[in-house]
């Protein structure tokens, strides 16, 4: 037997402990392979060995999930797997979410890699095929025999180091990633094959399907502006001048907070923007047209704000990233709610 | 209307005390064309240096590309408005310096102007890297603003590349290509049965240096109009879009517009090319709603049953591009979008900023977020520290031994958006 020690997660079913009735069942770890690991281990029998195998009930899973993945990650520890491999769960919803949720522990606590398998309407896969790596099989266990071929395959593959290919080839869930390769022919031929193809109505298939975006509902108005404080947040590339944090000028990996107490203006001496996706000349020579504090200082003395808040955020809002922007919007937001901050002028450019 | 392209194959390039070309080598007497440029009082020197494919060179930071080219035969001359006049281009003869280019180099803008690596995988991003490059160090005179920078370098640049096309014009070339196109009426009555096809070409004209100029006029503000694809060969349409480099159309993709070229190929065979929208990206919102409104009135004008949309640029051009495709479809026009997507170097973000469900059908030209480290080059053409401030670079990207670090969106040309690489994605 092989080199790798890996160990499986399966339910109470396939654990051959019981049907539904045993459902409760509390984790279980036994030595070797058990119920389908007996079939997985002879078909990775060359390079890898099932050491354990942990039997556990789904609704014990489902009602004591944090428990049971505390239970199972301390109980398989001491097998010290390679590799760790759950199910197939194909359309058992419950199992599904079990294993989903439990190569996800394995994978960021244990740091091995991890494979699971199941059919894509698992509700598992919905929740965790972007993070775990998800075999598509049949949606009930008449499909074992093929799965557990594919598995091993997959598995095996990865236990090797071979970076995998695209899921249409590997029999995979799509994980989300939109990876660069070099098609046959150039853009602009596939745009013309494509039109003819779609006005002959043939079939195509599209390069990128639209993105889903988040939609961010408005917050209710201010009640009372003239006692509100307000911030200045831009994603204008506005910084003390020397970039003294070294935001990127495209793809910013962070967002940061200057103070501006006491500063009435933005001057070209004291400020300037990184952001390159815009002619910088007009933001260089007055950094208020990007940040208007000229400005709000005037309304604020005006009386027609409460007060302009000490400090502002900034980031380079350029070929960035929305997971990123997400990320620091809402970082952004917690601090000035937690500063007091009812409202926020947003410029960006 | 006929216009024939004699292509002239470059394979090397070299100085020499005339301009010529022979057996294939383009010879440069340096000082008769530094002369040349600094007829602009705006330029204090010139300096050039060459690169050829497969050499351990890196050109950074490059703000335009020009293939060298010039007219022998029918009205006007190329680069209209800057080297021509005003009589309209696009027929006779023109004669093309193939793999070959003229790569104006210098900081401009600072942020915007991008790599090409002559050699190792950094040459897999672009087509330049398998040309012979010609790249005028264009020094300003002391103080000259940035505006007026850009608008010098502009020019030096359709000024060499047409002075070095020049060298052909009384030679023979090694291929000609002859691209026939009619008035739609003609056309229609030609080919009743084919698909009639449009080609709604988005250029980038919002002002800040992110301009592009047809016949010399820089468009910001035009209503969208028609251009013959023919016009657009012979170099109607030059840039001085200081963009994001991935993804800014540098004047050669203009002049090599390869879904122009697709269509005019396919033209009486496949579809009936039935003409080319020319239409603006503004940057307000009212600006976008008008053109797009106005290419599909021009779409249903010249009879267009399809269209291929290309954008320039990301961000908010991708409201123009789905502005345009929503109202080409919803009047019955069926498109194809051709983009690129920043979708994080993990690629797990929405790499587009606007989208609309009409878009069904769309062309992508890769990730620009996608990271890749760049071995040293035995030699740098312009500055290697500019790569801490260009778009995909930060000011970690420079390593100790002379390789960068950088985001393809740095790279000059890596994911254009008129589909002229190959580059694309695929999900995993």
């Amino acid at each position: 037997m092989g080199q790798q020690r890996v160990v499986h997660y399966i339910n109470q079913f396939f654990g051959q402990i019981g049907g539904e009735e045993k459902g409760n069942q509390t984790p279980i770890i036994r030595d070797g392979a058990v119920g389908p690991g007996l079939a997985l281990q002879k078909l990775l029998e060359k390079d890898a060995t099932i050491v354990a195998t942990v039997i556990c009930g789904d609704t014990y899973f489902a009602e004591n999930t944090e428990a049971a993945i505390d239970e199972i990650l301390q109980g398989i520890k001491k097998y010290e797997p390679d590799f760790f491999i759950a199910g197939p769960a194909f359309n058992a919803g419950r199992y599904g979410l079990a294993c989903g949720a439990i190569c996800q522990a394995v994978k960021d606590n244990l740091k091995i890699p991890v494979i699971t398998a199941m059919y894509p309407e698992n509700p598992g896969a919905e929740l965790y095929a972007k993070d775990v790596l998800m075999l598509k099989t049949g949606n009930s266990a008449v499909a074992m025999k093929d799965a557990l071929s594919r598995l091993s395959g997959l598995a095996l593959r990865m236990i090797n180091g071979e970076e995998l290919g695209f899921p249409e080839e590997e029999g995979y869930i799509p994980q989300g990633c939109r990876v660069n390769i070099w098609a046959e022919k150039t853009g602009a031929v596939r745009a013309v094959d494509m039109l003819l193809k779609k006005m002959k109505g043939e079939a195509y298939e599209t390069e990128l399907p639209m993105p889903v975006f988040d939609r961010v509902n408005p917050a209710p108005a201010i009640d009372r502006i003239q006692d509100a404080v307000i911030a200045l947040v831009t994603s204008g590339g506005i910084v003390p001048k020397g970039n003294p944090d070294r935001i990127e000028s495209a793809n910013a990996s962070k967002y940061c907070k200057y103070s501006i107490e006491r500063i009435d203006d933005l001057t070209s001496q004291e400020f300037e923007t990184v952001h390159g996706g815009y002619d910088p000349v007009y933001a260089l020579q007055d950094p208020d047209r990007v940040l208007p504090l000229d400005a709000m200082r005037q309304l604020e003395k005006e009386g027609e704000i409460g007060k302009l808040y000490d400090y502002f955020y900034t980031t380079v809002g350029n070929t960035t990233a929305v997971s990123n922007a997400s990320r620091y919007g809402e970082a952004i937001g917690k601090d000035l709610l937690a500063n007091g901050v009812s409202g926020v002028i947003l410029t960006s450019t | 209307m006929q216009l024939e392209i004699g292509k002239f194959k470059i394979t090397d390039v070299q100085f020499s005390d005339k301009t010529s070309i022979k057996n294939g080598v383009l010879y440069i007497n340096k000082k008769e064309l530094g002369d040349y440029l600094k007829e602009d009082s705006n330029i204090a020197d010139v300096d050039f240096d060459l690169a050829r494919p497969g050499e351990s060179v890196r050109i950074i930071p490059i703000k335009d590309i020009v293939q060298p080219m010039y007219k022998v035969k029918g009205d006007g001359q190329v680069f209209p408005g800057f080297i021509g006049g005003f009589e309209t281009v696009g027929e006779g003869v023109t004669h093309v310096l193939e793999d070959c280019a003229v790569a104006t180099c210098g900081k401009i803008v600072n942020f915007q102007e991008g790599i090409i690596d002559m050699s190792g995988p950094g040459a897999a991003y672009n087509s330049f890297s398998k040309m012979n490059i010609v790249v005028p160090l264009i020094q300003p005179i002391p103080g000259l603003d940035k505006h007026t920078h850009e608008a010098t370098v502009r020019l030096a640049g359709v000024k060499t590349a047409s002075y070095l096309g020049k060298a052909s014009q009384d030679l023979e070339p090694d291929e000609k290509e002859v691209f026939t196109y009619e008035g739609i009426v003609e056309a229609a009555r030609l080919y009743p049965n084919l698909p009639r096809v449009a080609y709604v070409y988005m250029i980038q004209c919002q002002g800040l240096m992110h301009d592009t100029y047809v016949y010399g006029l820089n468009v910001k503000g035009i209503l969208s109009t028609l251009i013959s694809p023919t016009e657009v060969l012979d170099g109607a349409i030059i840039s001085g879009n200081c963009a994001a480099p991935c993804h800014k159309n540098a004047t050669i993709h203009h002049q090599n517009n390869p879904i122009i070229l697709d269509l005019l190929r396919r033209h009486g065979k496949e579809l009936c090319f039935a003409g080319v929208i020319l239409t603006n990206e503004s940057t307000m919102l009212a600006d976008k709603k008008r053109g797009a409104f106005y290419s599909t009135k021009l779409a249903r004008i010249i009879g267009a049953e399809g269209a291929v949309i290309s954008e320039e640029g990301g961000g908010n051009p991708e409201t123009d591009l789905m502005l345009n495709c929503k109202n080409l479809e919803n009047a019955g026009i069926r498109t194809v979008l051709v983009t690129d997507e920043y979708a994080g170097r993990d690629g797990r973000s929405q790499g587009l900023a606007d989208v609309t469900k009409e878009a069904d059908a769309v062309i992508t030209n890769g990730n620009g977020n996608q990271l890749v480290t760049l071995p040293p080059m035995e030699r740098v053409i312009g500055s290697i520290e500019s790569v801490a401030i260009i778009t995909g670079g930060s000011s970690g990207s420079l390593h100790p031994d002379g390789s960068i670090t950088v985001e393809i969106a740095g790279i000059m040309g890596s994911c254009c958006e008129m589909g002229y690489e190959r580059l694309t994605t695929r999900l995993k």
